[in-house]
């Protein structure tokens, strides 16, 4: 297992979806590379989740294969699954924590599913770290999800999903209702838990600040496939109507000045005014 | 497959120190957690020299073994220090659990809890009441606001899909009185007392009962269902800003609807028990129908006909205040939705059979016997 170590932990090739006459996906390729946070993008109703869903499971395609770490995914039985299941983690769009449980026992549930031999101070002890790294304070380690709020539910949702120190990360519209500097904050985050655990990052979202702040590519979901993949720039170049209108819409542009100002200000230039006009080099 | 983690003692240098081996991760951790614990005298210095990778259960088991002591660590390498690194800034004490308190306390508490509850719930029931009726009043007054097609949508709902399981139900249980009532009587050869039996039982007692059973498990549950899962998508909020009254829109249908739709399906679960009575008579005593209805007439007083007539919407009431006020009391997450939803059937059921018996006592003092 360590031997080959492949280079696409995720591999999608003619994947086809359908809902009844509605046809989500049909011939949809896609390829996750090792250590990379890749953002998956798209009009509402392309398909996003529905895609992240095959890619896990938890959605049967009509056609097609689906590569995890180098397994076949399509038609292993759970039993089978298992050992793939415990090397990635789920972060869905509203935290989707156990309700009876606090955050604490959540984080510990897959802990407790895939190794019992631990002890339960161990136990408490990873969920603490956990809890702690995802940036939540340590009151809210014995709280139940309802008592807290909508961000809060994303970090123990992360921190649930950090809980097998997976290789794996999927994140469903993470920032999605989170006020800016939360959403900064998340940025952040995944980004350091990233370099720190040499994370994959499948990483779904509308949030552009999140694409220019972290995602080293973006796939375009559009017309039931990928249309186009690769780095902003690279799609930038493209000549293709939704992702132009995307990326050069009016909060496309605004994402766009803001990641160059930081870019500038990480390059030394502190005390260039933050209004200043976009240098141009960078094709925004 | 790498070597699973292990750790060795040895004295370098003159220090006693602890050096692990193998693959840190929480899948290879093994045992090394609990053995770490009773390694003694505690190690000048752990080596990590050894190690050929290191997850954060890893790292942590090491930064539980260093911290708040002098122990010196040393042979990290880089990626291994900074997951070292980012742990111990992670390393803040953390409950898991609520507090609890001793048991004694907690039986005392929660039944103290309890009665609180159930003199809350009563009081909020009544004040649901009234809130109702309030509406109800100005809706009076309004006729323009008046719901036509959200009730007729409850009475279909509450009453229409009702009509099959309340009469399979109810023509079961007419044959079971006659059957059970029959092999009682033919001990004093007075089998045709059967008929009385089964007359005046559907009509003083089981047919409003059993409705009243059925619709608080089919409708009442729906309604703290429906009612519960709005209140969660902010639904209810949502109404209350558009200026939409949730107790006119929500409540008002399906109270109405119950009190309407109950002397109705009471009446006819009466009916069908009485036919799945006088057949099994028919089949199994010999009474033509002809007789059995012939005798009906004789022996069901038109009170006992009353008495369905008005327990029937009494019960409507308390199915659908009881549903609707907890569907309205739905908070937090989805867990609630369950829970309001027992409580509505049970609270119903149980105010039902109460009043039964408050109606039994009082109908008999009447002379309605």
């Amino acid at each position: 297992m360590s031997g080959d170590r492949p280079e696409n932990l995720i591999e999608v090739r003619g994947l086809r979806n359908s809902f009844g006459d509605q046809i989500v996906h049909d011939n949809l390729d896609l390829d996750v590379r090792r250590g990379e946070i890749l953002g998956v993008v798209g009009g509402s109703g392309t398909g996003k989740s529905v895609l992240m869903r095959s890619i896990i499971g938890l959605q049967q395609p009509d056609q097609g294969e689906v590569k995890v770490f180098g397994e076949q995914m399509i038609g292993r039985d759970d039993a089978d699954a298992r050992n793939i299941r415990r090397r990635w983690g789920i972060l869905f769009q509203g935290g989707a924590l156990f309700s009876t449980l606090t955050v604490a026992e959540n984080v510990q549930v897959p802990l407790r599913e895939y190794f019992r031999h631990l002890d339960s101070k161990l136990l408490d002890e990873i969920a603490g770290y956990k809890v702690a790294m995802t940036g939540l304070p340590a009151e809210a380690g014995p709280k139940y999800p309802s008592e807290l709020s909508g961000g809060m539910r994303k970090r123990a949702g992360l921190a649930r999903a950090l809980a097998l120190d997976p290789d794996l990360l999927f994140l469903d519209e993470p920032t999605a209702g989170l006020d800016p500097i939360s959403a900064a904050a998340f940025d952040e985050l995944i980004k350091s838990l990233k370099d720190t655990l040499g994370l994959t990052v499948f990483l779904i979202t509308h949030d552009l600040d999140t694409l220019y702040a972290i995602c080293d590519r973006v796939a375009v979901l559009a017309d039931r496939k990928v249309v186009a993949i690769g780095t902003i720039p690279e799609l930038l170049a493209l000549d293709h109507e939704w992702i132009q209108e995307y990326f050069r819409g009016p909060r496309g542009r605004a994402a766009a000045d803001a990641a160059e100002r930081e870019d500038s200000d990480q390059a030394g230039q502190p005390d260039q005014p933050v209004g200043a006009p976009a240098r141009t080099e960078q094709g925004a | 497959m790498s070597a699973p983690a292990d750790f060795t003692l040895a004295d370098e240098d003159g220090r006693r120190t602890l050096r692990f081996t193998g693959t840190l991760t929480l899948a290879r951790l093994q045992d090394v957690p609990a053995r770490l614990e009773h390694v003694d005298p505690a190690p000048a210095a752990v080596d990590l020299s050894g190690i050929d990778r290191m997850d954060t259960v890893g790292a942590w088991v090491v930064h539980r073994l260093v911290r708040d002591t002098s122990i010196e660590v040393t042979g990290a390498d880089a990626g291994a220090a900074h997951l070292l690194q980012q742990v111990a800034a992670a390393d803040k004490p953390l409950k898991v659990r609520p507090d609890t308190r001793t048991p004694f306390l907690r039986v005392l508490g929660e039944m103290g809890e309890a009665v609180i509850g159930s003199a809350r719930t009563l009081m909020g029931l009544l004040g649901f009441f009234g809130g109702v009726l309030v509406t109800f009043w100005d809706v009076v007054r309004h006729p323009r606001r008046f719901r036509m097609n959200a009730i007729v949508r409850q009475f279909e709902v509450v009453g229409i899909e009702a009509l099959a399981i309340v009469g399979l139900m109810s023509f079961l249980i007419g044959i079971v009185i006659a059957q059970q009532g029959a092999i009682q009587l033919r001990q004093f050869g007075a089998e045709v007392f059967t008929i009385n039996l089964v007359g005046r039982l559907t009509f003083r007692e089981l047919g409003v009962l059993m409705t009243a059973i059925m619709v608080a498990g089919r409708s009442g549950s729906a309604f703290a269902a429906q009612i519960g899962s709005m209140r969660l998508a902010e639904e209810v909020d949502a109404m209350r800003t558009i200026g939409v009254s949730p107790m006119e829109a929500l409540v008002l249908p399906r109270v109405l609807a119950a009190v309407l739709m109950m002397p109705l399906l009471s009446v006819y679960a009466a009916l069908v028990a009485l036919v799945g009575g006088g057949l099994f008579s028919w089949l199994s005593l010999d009474i033509p129908p002809v007789t059995f209805v012939a005798r009906l007439q004789e022996v069901v007083p038109l009170t006992d006909f009353l008495q369905t007539l008005i327990k029937a919407p009494v019960f409507g009431v308390i199915i659908a205040i009881a549903g609707c006020y907890q569907g309205m009391q739905v908070e937090g997450n989805a867990e609630a939705v369950g829970l309001r939803t027992t409580a509505a059937v049970v609270q119903s059921i149980f105010l039902v059979i109460v009043l039964d018996a408050f109606f039994a006592v009082f109908f008999a003092s009447i002379g309605w016997i």
